[in-house]
């Protein structure tokens, strides 16, 4: 599905403080849809604040996140819940259901009072099939592994369809077989039109993926852009603290070392 | 074992109306088919004293049942009880304050207070748990709730104006469905039925809440009318109950948990059948009461007690076992 104009979710001046501590300062930033976008900072520079802002999850204290826009704030709950999924770092899932069960959650926001509808199966079955869940189906939350159950909470997710996929942290705890299958998933669905936001610690991977970066440090945009230009020893160096080796692998594939943390 | 929702309902409604039968048949005075037409001296028994009492109890039980249904899958927590709200002590705080008063001569004070304390509860708790939809705050607001209403009931009782009040009082909050009246049946059971209703549509945001808040959150679930529902859900079926029977404890907490395995874990696949089974635990317990071979009646709160106690124990144990 390639739109012939992208969807913009914009982020205009968005503050967010947690007591006296200002966790986000005057942030502006936007994403398109058909492209992954990653979110990069050191602990604590605010970067799941600012995805569950833009998630709409999050009143910020000033500023607006818009949507095609159209204030996400001001979009009616079911209907936001459509076009933005959202998978969050926390890997919970509190009853003992089946995988079928657990992904077929991600068409909730379509349902009507009735039962399934042919699209709601075909969108699951769509979704397990693309992250290699199939044939985990009747098993239960309980009994997958922590690759597994990663993989059917993003089922989930896209079971719904939604035009944005907002992740925070979703290679944590991964494998590194299961990281790049993730990674895959997110590219491919990038391609099909879906706006891809991503929280990730992985200089390498977002190195490798991104399309657009933002680098956040102490609540403020340090620098964004494409992600070659952002993940540079300079930014690098001044958000996080460190020195680092940029390297390339085959191809046009970067990556990046933490060697030591910066002094002087 | 894994059975569809729709079969364990369709069960428990058969076993419901063997049920009925049953409750209505026994008790000190058994009473065959042949007593059951309006002409037998013993239909006034049937009409007046059992079969009120066999409504009250299926009643009661679905309420119960599934408010210790919403209540788990809110709280997501499978040791979840209506009791812990503080609801139903705030419930008991209200009968036990209009006996305390002497109010209770009138059939329609009793409940009438009962539904205040729980109503008042209800208030204290969305007020103590604020604005944030938060489950923790709302968790700790409901066992300080419990804990103040349970301390105001002892120290009503402590000073009682006579010892007949206070062994009134103490009498009535073993909770029992003897010798309740269709006037009971007017007062309590719309009201019950009014919090089933509420709770009835909370299945679909149950369902989102498990992946948790967050997730619940992103896929359009309302946090804040979510609380109200539950609470105003849980605060009318358990109110209604205790204005009732007084408390009754563990239904809320066995049946969910008998059901849960049976159809999945899905909470919304929970509710209808924890009603069903929960009227027809009460039904079958109330009936039990009435036909053991005590010299006065059994109270159906204390059964209900000894039958749950080592229930949770059991599940305790068997939680623990799976954390090691």
């Amino acid at each position: 599905m390639n739109l012939p104009t992208p969807e913009i979710l914009e982020a205009r001046r968005i503050g967010v403080a947690f007591g006296g501590n200002r966790v986000l300062r005057d942030v502006s930033t936007r994403f398109e849809t058909g492209k992954v976008s990653v979110l990069l900072g050191p602990n604590g520079a605010g970067k799941s604040t600012l995805l569950s802002c833009l998630a709409g999850l999050r009143r910020p204290d000033s500023g607006s996140v818009s949507l095609a826009g159209v204030d996400v704030l001001a979009l009616a709950r079911r209907d936001r819940a459509r076009r933005i999924g959202f998978l969050p770092q926390t890997a919970e899932v509190h009853w003992d259901v089946d995988v079928g069960t657990l992904v077929s959650l991600g068409r909730l926001p379509h349902r009507g009072h009735g039962g399934e509808t042919a699209e709601d199966r075909e969108a699951v079955a769509e979704a397990m099939r693309v992250t290699d869940v199939a044939r985990l189906a009747t098993r239960t939350a309980r009994q997958l592994s922590g690759g597994e159950r990663a993989r059917v909470l993003l089922a989930r997710v896209l079971a719904g369809r939604p035009q944005w996929l907002l992740a925070d942290e979703p290679l944590a705890n991964l494998d590194p077989a299961h990281q790049l299958d993730v990674l895959e998933q997110m590219q491919r669905i990038a391609a099909e039109g879906v706006g891809v936001v991503l929280v990730l610690h992985d200089l390498s991977f977002a190195a490798r993926i991104a399309d657009f970066a933002v680098l956040l440090c102490e609540g403020r945009i340090l620098t964004a852009g494409a992600a070659h230009d952002v993940l540079r020893p300079e930014p690098v160096r001044d958000a996080f603290g460190i020195d680092a080796h940029f390297g390339t692998a085959q191809g046009p594939d970067r990556f990046v070392i933490p060697l030591r943390r910066h002094r002087g | 074992m894994r059975v569809s929702s729709l079969k364990l309902n369709i069960l428990f409604v058969v076993l419901l109306a063997i049920g009925v039968v049953f409750s209505v048949v026994s008790g000190k005075v058994w009473l065959p088919w042949d007593a059951w037409n309006q002409t037998d001296p013993r239909w006034l028994i049937i009409a007046e004293l059992r079969l009120p009492r066999t409504v009250l109890a299926m009643v009661i039980g679905a309420a119960l049942g599934a408010a210790g249904a919403v209540m788990q899958g809110y709280l997501r927590n499978p040791l979840a009880d209506p009791g812990l709200f503080g609801i139903s002590s705030g419930a008991a705080l209200g009968a036990v304050s209009s006996m305390y008063f002497g109010y209770a001569l009138s059939a329609f004070l009793l409940p009438a207070f009962a539904l205040a304390g729980a109503g008042i509860a209800m208030l204290l708790l969305a007020l103590l748990a604020g604005r944030s939809g938060s489950l923790i705050m709302f968790a700790l607001a409901g066992m300080i709730l419990a804990s103040i209403t349970g301390s105001l009931t002892a120290l009503a009782i402590s000073l009682a104006p006579t010892p007949y009040v206070a062994s009134e009082i103490v009498n009535w909050l073993m909770g029992a469905l003897t010798d309740r009246s269709w006037d009971d049946v007017r007062i309590t059971v719309p009201i019950m039925a009014l919090g089933i209703a509420a709770l009835a549509t909370t299945g679909r945001s149950l369902d989102a809440l498990t992946l948790g808040e967050a997730a619940a959150r992103s896929m359009g679930v309302d946090e804040r009318s979510l609380q109200w529902k539950v609470v105003i859900g849980v605060g009318l079926c358990v109110g209604g109950s205790v204005a009732a029977a007084g408390i009754i404890g563990f239904v809320g907490l066995m049946v969910p948990h008998i059901v849960r395995p049976l159809v999945g874990g899905r909470p919304s696949a929970v509710i209808l059948p924890s009603a069903l089974g929960g009227a027809l635990l009460l039904l079958i317990a109330d009936s039990v009461v009435r036909i053991a071979p005590t010299v006065s009646e059994l109270r159906l709160g204390i059964t209900m007690s000894m039958l749950g106690a080592p229930f949770f124990l059991a599940m305790l144990l068997k939680l623990r076992r799976s954390l090691a």
